[in-house]
Order: C-alpha cells, then sequence, then structure tokens
C-alpha cells in the first residue's frame, strides 16, 4: 500500500487541492505546508491544462494564472522535491491526461516515484481508458485514483473492485466549483462501494462550508475540497497563506467533530 | 480493432460523469441504425427537408481554366441552411428524439453547426443552445442572429482562445452538468467514442451519392476525392465510401493561416502532435508540454487544433494525404470560384478548391477530381471583404 492508506488512519481525511503555481511556484509550496499544518491529511496537487474540460471557472482561471507564470510539469515536480525536504504528507496530483501523456508515462511515474508522490487522478481517463497509465502508474507504486459520479449506477461496482489508493466520489454533476446544495445521494453510492472494497471513499465537488464538509465526511471516510481553497489563493494571492490556515483548520475541526 | 478505436487513434477519454451517457448513445445509435422506421424517417428529412440528394456539378469552366482533370463540385453548400453540417445535425437530432431528449446543446465554430443545429431543434420541436467562441460570435454576428432567429440560445464563450476549442469546452461543461434530458450534437468527426463513428456515418451520405453520381457521369471512378478539414466532418463523409477504391486519392486541406512556419496556423497534421484532448487520442496542435496550442484560421471553422481519430489513422496508413493551404490561397480560391462558375463557396471550402487548382493542371483529362463544397460562402462575404480591405456597410 502507498502512503495514501495514512491519510485514513485517524479519522475523516481531510484533502485540500490546490492548482500547482499559482500564484508562483514558490508560493505553492508554502500554502502546501500551510495546508499541513491546518490539518490537512493528504494533499491533491493540480497539474496546471490549458483546456480543463472538467473545471469550474475558479480553477480554470487558476489554470490560467499557473500557466501565464510560465510553470512546466518539470516545474510541478520541483514543487514537490521541495515540500518533500519538509514533510511526507501523502501527495497526490490531479492532472489531466495530456501533459502526462506528452511527459512519456513511464518518465513522469519513474519521477513520481522519485519524489514521493502517490497517486494521480486524471478526469479524463475513464475505467475503460485506464490501462493507458496503469502499467507504469502501477510498476512505480503510484496509486491510479477512480472517479465515482453520480452517474455512475451499475459501473459504482466494476470501477470499486479495482480501485486503488482512494476513491474520489463526485458529489454533484458538472464541472468544479464551489455548490450552496449537494442533491446527490452519495450515501448510497458510498454504500454500493462498501459492498465491494476497503478502499476508503472521499467525496468532492462542490464543497465549500465546514457544515457541508462534515456532512460528507459523516458519509465517508473524508472530504475533498478545492474551488474554495483556489478561490482564497485567487483573493489574496502571495498573502493566502494565513487565510487557507484559518480555512482549513475550520473544515478539519468541522469534520471530526 | 478495438471498439472506438481507429489503429491507436480514438478512445473515450472523458470525464466519468458521462461515461454512462456516451454507452447509453451508442447502444441506442446501433439499435436506431437498423430500424426501418428511423430510417426511412431521416431519409425523408435528408430529400424533403434538407434538399437531398446533392447535386455533382461538372465545373466545365474551371476544368478547362486549369487544363487537366476534370473537376466535379459535390454540392454540400446547396444543402438547406447551407452546408454538409445538417446531414450530422438532422441524424443525432432525430435520435436524441427518439432516445426521449428534449434539448440539445451544440459548439459552433463558423456557425454553420450552431445554425444547423437551432434549425432541426425548431423543426423536432426540441430546445436548443449553443456555444460558440466570442471572437467567433464577432466576425460570424450574423449566423449568431440565425440561431437567434431559430429559436436557439447563443452563449458567447469567453475562456481561452474564444475560438472553436473553448466552445466544446463548455459545451462538454454544460453537458456534464445537464444529461439527462439533453443530448450533446457534436458537430465533427472528433471526441469520445461513439461520436467519431456517428458523425462520420451520418456524413457518409456525401460519398454514398458521390460515387454513384460519378459511376453514372463518367463511367468510372475519380483519380481524387478533395475537402477542407477543420475536426474532418465533411472530409470523413466525401472519404468514406471511397476508402476501399484504392486508385482513388483522398485528400485533405487543412488551414495553413499565415503559413506553416508561422505560429499562425491550424495545420494539425503538418504540425501538430499525438496527444489526448476532447476525448480522443488523436493528432493535435500543441506545446512541448502538452499544452494545447492557440490555433489560426481566417476560416472560423477550421480553426480547430485537432483531427477527428479516423483521419489521424488514414494519415498513419497513408490511405489519405493531408495538405496545408493557406489564408492567401483560401481567399483567392474563393474569389477564383465566384468569377469562374459563379460559386460563392464557404470561405472553409475554399481551401479544397485551392489546393485543386494545384494539383488539376497535371492530372489527365481521363481523370476526375470531386472536390467537396461543404458550405456557400454568405456568411464570409463580409469577412473577405474586410481581409481585401474594402468598406462595406449592410
Ligand atoms: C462550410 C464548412 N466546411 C467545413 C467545416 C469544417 O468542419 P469539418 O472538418 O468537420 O467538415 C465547417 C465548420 O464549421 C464549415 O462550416
Amino acid at each position: 500500500m502507498s502512503k495514501i492508506g495514512k491519510a485514513f488512519e485517524n479519522g475523516k481525511a481531510f484533502i485540500p487541492f490546490l492548482t500547482a503555481g499559482d500564484p508562483c511556484a514558490d508560493k505553492t509550496v508554502e500554502f502546501i505546508l500551510e495546508l499541513e499544518r491546518a490539518g490537512a491529511d493528504l494533499i491533491e496537487i493540480g497539474i496546471p491544462f490549458s483546456d480543463p474540460t472538467a473545471e469550474g471557472v475558479v480553477i480554470q482561471d487558476a489554470n490560467i494564472r499557473a500557466l501565464k507564470k510560465g510553470i512546466t510539469t518539470d516545474g510541478v515536480f520541483e514543487i514537490v522535491r521541495k515540500v518533500r525536504e519538509k514533510t511526507q504528507i501523502p501527495i497526490v496530483f490531479l492532472t489531466y491526461i495530456n501533459p502526462v501523456f506528452h511527459y512519456g508515462y513511464e518518465a513522469f511515474f519513474a519521477k513520481c516515484q522519485e519524489l514521493g508522490v502517490d497517486g494521480i487522478i486524471s478526469p479524463d481517463v475513464p475505467f475503460e481508458e485506464k490501462e493507458e497509465i496503469t502499467g507504469a502508474a502501477n510498476a512505480h507504486g503510484v496509486d491510479v485514483i477512480s472517479l465515482i459520479a453520480p452517474t455512475s449506477d451499475a459501473r459504482i461496482q466494476r470501477i470499486a473492485k479495482e480501485a486503488a489508493g482512494y476513491i474520489y466520489v463526485v458529489s454533484s454533476m458538472g464541472v468544479t466549483g464551489v455548490r450552496t446544495k449537494i442533491t446527490t445521494d452519495v450515501g448510497k453510492i458510498v454504500e454500493a462501494i462498501r459492498q465491494v472494497t476497503d478502499v476508503p471513499c472521499a467525496i468532492g465537488f462542490g464543497i465549500s462550508t465546514p457544515e457541508q464538509a462534515k456532512a460528507m465526511a459523516d458519509k465517508s471516510d473524508g472530504a475533498i475540497v478545492g474551488s474554495a481553497i483556489v478561490k482564497i489563493i485567487e483573493k489574496y494571492g502571495n498573502d493566502a497563506a494565513e487565510h487557507i490556515y484559518e480555512y482549513v483548520k475550520a473544515m478539519k475541526d468541522a469534520i471530526m467533530e | 480493432m478495438k471498439k472506438g478505436r481507429y489503429g491507436q487513434f480514438g478512445g473515450q477519454y472523458i470525464s466519468e460523469t458521462l461515461m454512462n451517457e456516451l454507452i447509453h448513445l451508442e447502444e441506442q445509435y446501433e439499435f436506431y441504425k437498423n430500424d426501418k422506421a428511423f430510417n426511412d424517417e431521416l431519409q425523408t428529412l435528408l430529400n424533403e427537408y434538407a434538399g437531398r440528394p446533392s447535386l455533382l456539378y461538372y465545373a466545365e469552366k474551371m476544368t478547362k481554366d486549369l487544363g487537366g482533370a476534370k473537376i466535379y463540385l459535390k454540392r454540400e453548400d446547396l444543402n438547406h441552411t447551407g452546408s454538409h453540417k445538417i446531414n450530422n445535425v438532422l441524424g443525432q437530432c432525430l435520435l436524441a428524439k427518439k432516445m426521449g431528449k428534449t434539448r440539445v446543446i451544440a459548439e459552433t465554430g463558423a456557425g454553420q453547426h450552431g445554425v444547423a443545429t437551432a434549425t432541426a431543434a425548431a423543426l423536432l420541436g426540441m430546445e436548443c443552445e449553443v456555444f460558440m467562441g466570442k471572437e467567433d460570435t464577432d466576425r460570424q454576428a450574423l449566423n449568431v442572429y440565425r440561431m437567434e432567429l431559430l429559436g436557439a440560445k447563443v452563449h458567447p464563450v469567453t475562456s481561452g482562445t474564444m475560438t472553436l476549442k473553448d466552445a466544446v469546452n463548455e459545451t462538454m461543461r454544460e453537458w456534464t452538468n445537464r444529461i439527462s434530458d439533453t443530448h450533446y450534437v457534436l458537430g465533427s468527426v472528433m471526441g469520445p467514442h461513439p461520436f467519431p463513428m456517428i458523425v462520420r456515418d451520418y456524413q457518409s451520405v456525401i460519398s454514398k451519392e458521390a460515387r454513384e453520381q460519378i459511376l453514372e457521369k463518367e463511367g468510372k471512378l475519380p483519380a481524387a476525392v478533395v475537402a477542407c478539414v477543420g475536426g474532418g466532418s465533411n472530409a470523413m463523409g466525401m472519404f468514406y465510401n471511397f476508402i476501399e477504391d484504392k486508385d482513388v486519392a483522398l485528400i485533405g486541406c487543412e488551414a495553413a493561416g499565415k503559413g506553416v512556419d508561422t505560429e499562425l496556423h491550424a495545420a494539425t497534421i503538418a504540425k501538430g502532435s499525438l496527444g489526448i484532448f476532447h476525448g480522443m487520442k488523436s493528432y493535435f496542435c500543441q506545446d512541448d508540454q502538452g499544452q494545447i496550442a492557440p490555433v489560426y484560421s481566417i476560416s472560423a471553422g477550421l480553426d480547430y487544433p485537432g483531427i477527428g481519430p479516423e483521419h489521424a489513422y488514414l494519415h498513419d496508413t497513408g490511405r489519405a494525404t493531408y495538405v496545408p493551404v493557406t489564408d492567401d490561397e483560401a481567399v483567392d480560391a474563393f474569389e477564383y470560384l465566384a468569377r469562374e462558375e459563379g460559386i460563392i463557396c464557404a470561405i472553409e471550402s475554399a481551401h479544397a478548391v485551392a489546393h485543386v487548382r494545384k494539383i488539376a493542371g497535371s492530372m489527365s483529362p481521363e481523370d476526375s477530381i470531386i472536390i467537396c463544397l461543404s458550405g456557400r460562402g454568405d456568411k464570409d462575404v463580409a469577412a473577405i471583404a474586410r481581409y481585401k480591405g474594402v468598406q462595406i456597410s449592410e
């Protein structure tokens, strides 16, 4: 098992997401350490992509800001290298497949292994296409994280049976972004998953308030929060660290209640 | 070959949220493909509403002028709504209706696919929303108004490069948001399986007709068929029924914009590399980091950084050839066809005309070439005037 299991050992996991290189690479390093200090159990790092089709406006804009600053895939690895000088917190990349394809699967996952990246989530690689990366990823001890959506139905158990690391349960239809209400019956999805695997489930998409995070974590093993954090970074830029800390601390406290 | 694959190309690289819908779409497509009532209804729409079969016109003056192979124009410009796009749209909208959908969404570049979708939606009584890059809503403002006249809602897309690829991104996002009553009428032979197959099948009527028509007129197959390539739907439709005829050259014309040696082009085969984007593995214009490159063409309909997976396969296997054609060459050809044959074609189609002007002269008068005239040029007149520095006001 990869280090990912550790994230779920101490009760419910809080999993924040941020986009690498927004507002700049050094700040991403600082923010990741701040996220950990505030109680994050695992960090999802987004590798910027020009056309993030599963992303709402907030994360789209973060991708554009990071690319404008000139972030490269090697630049993202450099961020991880600096983070790894300070902490062994589990790290997962969230990336569209094209930058990884372009880097070369073998080279990419070898680098992940070298730097201690524990998993990869690729929103445009569904179950049917996962052989695209599982060979190279597994050879280098990197978990390929599966997504399960409100529309997955009969696919839930097929996907769950082969899941590794954790399962990313998508709470809502549509793209990433803060939502006032989550209407999907995620509890039922998690139940179906639990029938076939012990791999932990974390729920993401649309979560922004402590109440939402608690409600979602109660139904699963953890809550994933992206847009709300990226919004704080958008708002405060270089000075976002303390705001991130306060926000994440409140979220983590809420789910541990 | 694996299902949904053309050699290594194609696939279904798309979010989990859409997967069941794609599987369902494929099942329904396969069912209705063999359903006589569906096919009769579609054929009636194509014939009685869209005006099929389209003419295969012998361009005698152009042939004489170029002094080589006989030139035929497959007149998709004469279809209702003025382009080949209606062939695919009637098929997909009818299918969507049978699937119980009440709303269709679509991306559009030049606006032709959007207009066709809005038209079919009006006819079949469906709600329609079209996503169009802001840059394109500006350069094709008349088509925006056309869609609105037809009852569609047009969303200008301001993300990214504000052109066709961004319109596709935004339509995919909208589809992920609302699937149960909505079908995404993809406009070209691209995207995740089963779209490249469905769009190709609905467009293959072009070559089905053209093959019969040329055999009747010439008593033999053409030496070449030529079409412009954006995502590749009119080209795939023009090529499909000739693929097994190995002596028929299949030639696709890509937009070279200001030239393939500049940054301003959309020549995917000439300048692109293998990648995975918009649901498919294919060739894309991209940078060394795998970021999709901004592309450029005078023609909004060819301004796309990728190419359909079946074209990528036809290119790799050598069955089809893809050539770049610049803005200048296309504009020349646009004017040439107007003067020579009295036909104002779409600036997209003019890319194919331009290439034929280069090759026809060196071919035998015994041979023939078919150009797919994918659309009419009314939409482009104002832009061409601007390009030529001519002031007009409507
Ligand atoms: C007239 C015309 N031709 C060609 C195209 C390019 O599309 P495709 O390559 O799918 O035929 C378009 C797209 O808008 C068009 O309007």
